[in-house]
């Protein structure tokens, strides 16, 4: 039953690193391009969340109805400001860029909210739990991080899948160049792109918060998660990256299980064996 | 007669220190057919995607529908009616057929062209269109990039090399289509490297090489050897 336990427990675990990975596999995906900083977005909307919940008081739940809203619109002009003029034929550009906004986030957040540790108190929330089986039992905090995990690579899917705007999304992941001849503005495509990622970052940050202690530092090992995701599941797909979230999140159980100073190693040797068996990751994108 | 639909004065085009176009001088008037013949690497489509705003055009002397266009972006000029069927058809690999056409409505400006009147103009694009894009033989995909050029309901349709790597049997399918077309007004120009079939379609044609245009006319009046000598450079001084 531990064993069982372990996989259920990790199943849960990859829908949060889904939400890490989804922003960035919808960058790359649209932008071909990696943000560095990923992980510090997604630790400054658990700190955005702390101040929505210390000012107001109110459930750090609804801290997402001012989070998820402020991190889109800073994605939009991040983009448009910012990172489109670091795009090009060179790669090296957004990374340099992104890399030191990754800096500057910690350093700020540092100087701001100091290095001490941090987490939002979810209430009852956090002890609630379903009981399946004798010693199996789900807690209801991890459940519902999965279920939002998959109502948002739902929710994505259908928005690229069946709307004009996710369309042209999709054709600019194919040839950006060709787009522009449909009548559609890069600069503003891109916009929209980083503007869908950084809402979700905005709710991964509220459950990072709620799930766990973080502080300024936590950033790059939640990049590291997300980028493993993506990669595992296959660049460009996001169901795929949900599934590379679920299996990065069950290794690392599963490894914990074995012994518990095991948990981060376990996973990086899953993201490690899937690189090296199938580089394409287990999904690669698919077609129409 | 009447102010031309898009006209260029002087149009000069580079890629980095490369100059590929000295000074082109070319105008169409609503209704006509151009076509552009010329060898490989004479500039056609170098021409083609300077006035559709793909490569930068800042302070150039290009006019569509009475409004100067040099340095419009690509995105608004097909808002503004031009549409293109780029060379090598650069179809969506990720869109199915029917996605293809509908991402070609993205910037429309008008409503004349629906998937409907796409597929009767190309009946065998209904059956594929849940294919992907890419799924289809050559000649299909160029109907999806001709379908998808004319989604936007351009007032002038560009063309390049539309019939290029296909069968002719193929080929003439394809140019079936044009005078259905034309016959809902749009204008067109279509470059083609196969000179029976530009003088077949256009009511004038221009002629590049190396940059320049080497001569103009009508199919009846030019004579095989004047195009021969402004196509393949032979005697070229003094073909103009
Ligand atoms: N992207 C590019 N970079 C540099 N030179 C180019 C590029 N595209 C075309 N050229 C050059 O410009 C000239 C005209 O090319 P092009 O317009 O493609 O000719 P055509 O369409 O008539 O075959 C050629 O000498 C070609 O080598
Ligand atoms: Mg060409």
């Amino acid at each position: 039953m531990d064993w069982i336990n372990a996989i259920v427990q990790g199943i849960l675990l990859g829908g949060l690193y889904a939400l890490f990975a989804a922003g960035l596999s919808l960058m790359f995906g649209v932008m071909r391009f990696v943000n560095i900083a990923h992980g510090d977005f997604i630790v400054m909307a658990a700190y955005g969340a702390l101040l929505a919940v210390t000012f107001t008081g109110v459930h750090p739940l609804l801290s997402m109805i001012v989070v998820v809203p402020g991190l889109a619109l800073m994605g939009y002009f991040g983009q448009r400001i910012l990172l489109n003029r670091t795009l090009g034929d060179d790669i090296l550009p957004p990374l340099l860029v992104t890399f030191g906004f990754s800096i500057i986030i910690q350093n700020v957040l540092l100087e701001v909210f100091s290095a001490d540790s941090q987490k939002l108190q979810a209430g009852a929330l956090e002890t609630a739990s379903i009981q399946i089986a004798e010693g199996l039992n789900i807690g209801l905090m991890p459940l519902l991080i999965f279920l939002s995990a998959l109502g948002v690579i739902g929710g994505l899917q259908a928005f690229f899948y069946r709307t004009s705007l996710g369309r042209v999304l999709r054709a600019t992941s194919d040839d950006q160049d060709t787009v522009r001849l449909m009548g559609a503005d890069n600069a503003k495509i891109f916009g929209y792109a980083t503007a869908i990622a950084s809402a979700v970052v905005g709710i991964a940050g509220v459950y990072l918060a709620m799930r766990t202690n973080f502080d300024p530092s936590v950033g790059p090992a939640r990049l590291l998660f997300a980028f493993e995701a993506v990669i595992i599941g296959g660049l460009g797909n996001l169901w795929g990256t949900l599934a590379g979230g679920i299996i990065l999140g069950v290794a690392q159980t599963i490894g914990a299980q074995i012994d518990p100073g095991l948990q981060i190693l376990a996973g990086h040797i899953a993201f490690l064996i899937v690189l090296v068996v199938k580089p394409q990751g287990l999904f690669p994108k698919m077609k129409g | 007669m009447p102010e031309p639909i898009l006209q260029t004065k002087g149009l000069e085009a580079f890629y980095g220190d490369f100059q590929a176009l000295f000074g082109i001088d070319f105008e169409i008037h609503e209704g006509e057919t151009i076509a552009i013949i010329g060898s490989n690497g004479a500039g056609k489509s170098t021409f083609l995607r300077s006035i559709t705003g793909m490569l930068k055009t800042q302070g150039q002397d290009i006019q569509f529908l009475g409004k100067p266009v040099g340095g419009a972006t690509a995105h608004s000029l097909v808002k503004q009616g031009l549409a293109m069927v780029p060379e090598g058809r650069k179809l969506f690999p990720s869109l199915t057929v029917e996605e293809n056409l509908m991402i070609g409505a993205y910037g429309r400006s008008g409503s004349d062209w629906t998937l409907e009147t796409i597929y009767d103009l190309f009946p065998i694009l209904k059956e594929r269109r849940h294919h992907g894009g890419t799924e289809l033989s050559g000649g299909q995909q160029q109907m999806v990039a001709i379908g998808r050029g004319l989604m936007s309901n351009p007032k002038l349709l560009l063309c390049d090399e539309i019939s290029l790597g296909l069968a002719p049997i193929i080929i003439k399918d394809i140019y079936e289509a044009v005078p259905k077309i034309k016959a809902t007004g749009a204008t067109m120009i279509v470059v083609e490297q196969d000179i029976n079939q530009a003088l077949a379609v256009a009511d004038r044609v221009y002629c590049f090489q190396e940059g320049r245009v080497s001569l103009t006319g009508t199919p009846t009046t030019l004579t095989k050897d004047e195009i021969s000598a402004a196509y393949f450079g032979l005697e070229a001084e003094g073909a103009q």
